[in-house]
């Protein structure tokens, strides 16, 4: 975990002052520490990354970042849940893997 | 407003580069290569060193924007101003890594309102559990207490008391005695819900499953159903059926008089109204039955007989 100054040193091109503007709108998911100072994890140093992506290099407007993060944040949500389910299937016996193949090849 | 991709980069876009708005015709574009060309030579500029940059520079925006296939994947950003792909935010190597690893939860979606342009279901986000139970059902939910699983029973009443509603008493395979009470009018298959009568739950405060009693109604010798209405075959004698009588005919809420008018043929349905289940009636179908021969007097008395109705009840059946 790293706090704000070290963060700003890794991203040059973090604009600092949007920071908390983030942190309110959930773009950016960081916590405080007991003294009070937003702590980042590797996740979040990631999280960064993206929006400062998004926000300086793609130059995405606030108005449309909501729209962008929650079709992000929901592809990732879905490539997650069928990972884990691909992970489930693949810890079965081999004729429950198969029968769950062919079922789902069925339908798709 | 944002700079649309490209525009952004100052010498590195090849509309700028060549000098020329993004709207510009394949002419215009081929106009302005030659011009700056001309104008950008390293030959013709030997006391300028960036030239041959700037050079350069027009010849790949010419390259590039001459192209109408790659043109158009850079308007749209697909390709940038050296023509590579341009590659999708959170690509490889980024955020897709941490946002598919189960650390990648805690960016879970939240979804987005649309506001006035939201569908009625909205835009929500679906978290992982969600989608398990409802694929799953509510057995598939893991976290917390987990509701016990429901019970299926099959349950055989009388004809009568399903018609008439009834208190049956059911027992369940571990021994716990169920008061069912079966509405009135309950037809064959018809499902009932005991709330909290299924299997125990699984952890602190966890819901029982429910039992679900099926209804099985046993025929009964002398009612049938159909919908809300009862059938009943009545034999008659064919005195009865000729000359008419009065006589007692069952219903589910016991016997009625009922008369059978004159000249009442085989198969004549009788109406009895509001004798059936909740408002239908009950219709009485008639059979006439002949007397358990032999009956010499009834034989010498249709020897005898010339009907008056001479005509043949089989004329319509002659083959063609």
């Amino acid at each position: 975990m790293i706090g704000i100054e070290e963060l700003a040193s890794r991203i040059p091109e973090l604009p600092r002052a949007e920071i908390p503007l983030w942190i309110e709108r959930r773009w950016l998911r960081a916590e405080r520490g007991p003294e009070g100072a937003w702590h980042f994890t590797e996740v979040d140093i990631a999280r960064v990354r993206l929006l400062v992506e998004l926000r300086v290099t793609l130059e995405v407007t606030e108005e449309a970042m909501p729209l962008v993060l929650s079709l992000l944040d929901q592809l990732y949500d879905a490539r997650r849940t069928v990972r884990a389910l691909l992970e489930a299937v693949e810890e079965q016996p081999a004729e429950i893997q198969q029968a769950v193949l062919a079922a789902a090849r069925q339908k798709a | 407003m944002p700079l649309r991709a490209g525009e952004r980069a100052g010498l590195d876009d090849p509309y700028q580069v060549l000098g020329v708005p993004r709207s510009a015709t394949a002419e215009d574009i081929r106009k302005a290569y030659r011009e700056f060309a001309k104008r950008w030579h390293p030959d013709t500029n030997p006391d300028k060193p960036e030239a041959e940059a700037r050079f350069k520079a027009i010849s790949a925006a010419h390259a590039l924007l001459s192209d109408p296939e790659r043109r158009a994947r850079f308007d749209r950003g697909e390709i940038d101003a050296s023509g590579a792909e341009r590659a999708p935010p959170g690509g490889p190597g980024g955020w897709r890594e941490w946002a598919e690893s189960s650390e990648g939860a805690r960016y879970r979606s939240r979804g987005f309102d649309f506001g006035e342009h939201a569908g009625p279901s909205g835009f929500e986000g679906e978290d992982f559990e969600d989608l398990l139970s409802r694929a799953f059902g509510a057995g598939a939910r893991r976290a917390g207490p987990r509701r016990g699983a429901d019970i299926q029973l099959g349950l055989r009443i009388p004809f009568l008391d399903a018609v008439r509603g009834a208190t049956r008493e059911l027992v369940l395979q571990d021994g716990r005695r169920l008061s069912v009470s079966i509405p009135k009018g309950a037809e064959d298959g018809l499902v009932l819900r005991l709330p909290g009568q299924g299997m125990p739950g699984r952890g602190e405060g966890a819901q029982p499953g429910d039992a679900f009693a099926v209804i099985e109604v046993e025929p009964h010798p002398l009612f049938r159903r159909e919908g809300r209405d009862i059938l009943i075959d009545l034999p008659v004698t064919l005195k009865e059926a000729i000359l008419g009588a009065r006589i007692e005919v069952p219903t589910i809420e016991g016997p009625v008089a009922m008369t059978i008018p004159p000249w009442s043929a085989e198969g004549t349905r009788l109406r009895l109204r509001g004798r059936g289940v909740d408002g239908g009636h009950q219709f009485v179908v008639l059979k006439v039955v002949l007397p358990q021969g032999p009956d010499p007097a009834l034989e010498t008395f249709l020897r005898g007989w010339a009907p008056r109705d001479g005509s043949d009840p089989r004329a319509g059946m002659r083959a063609p």
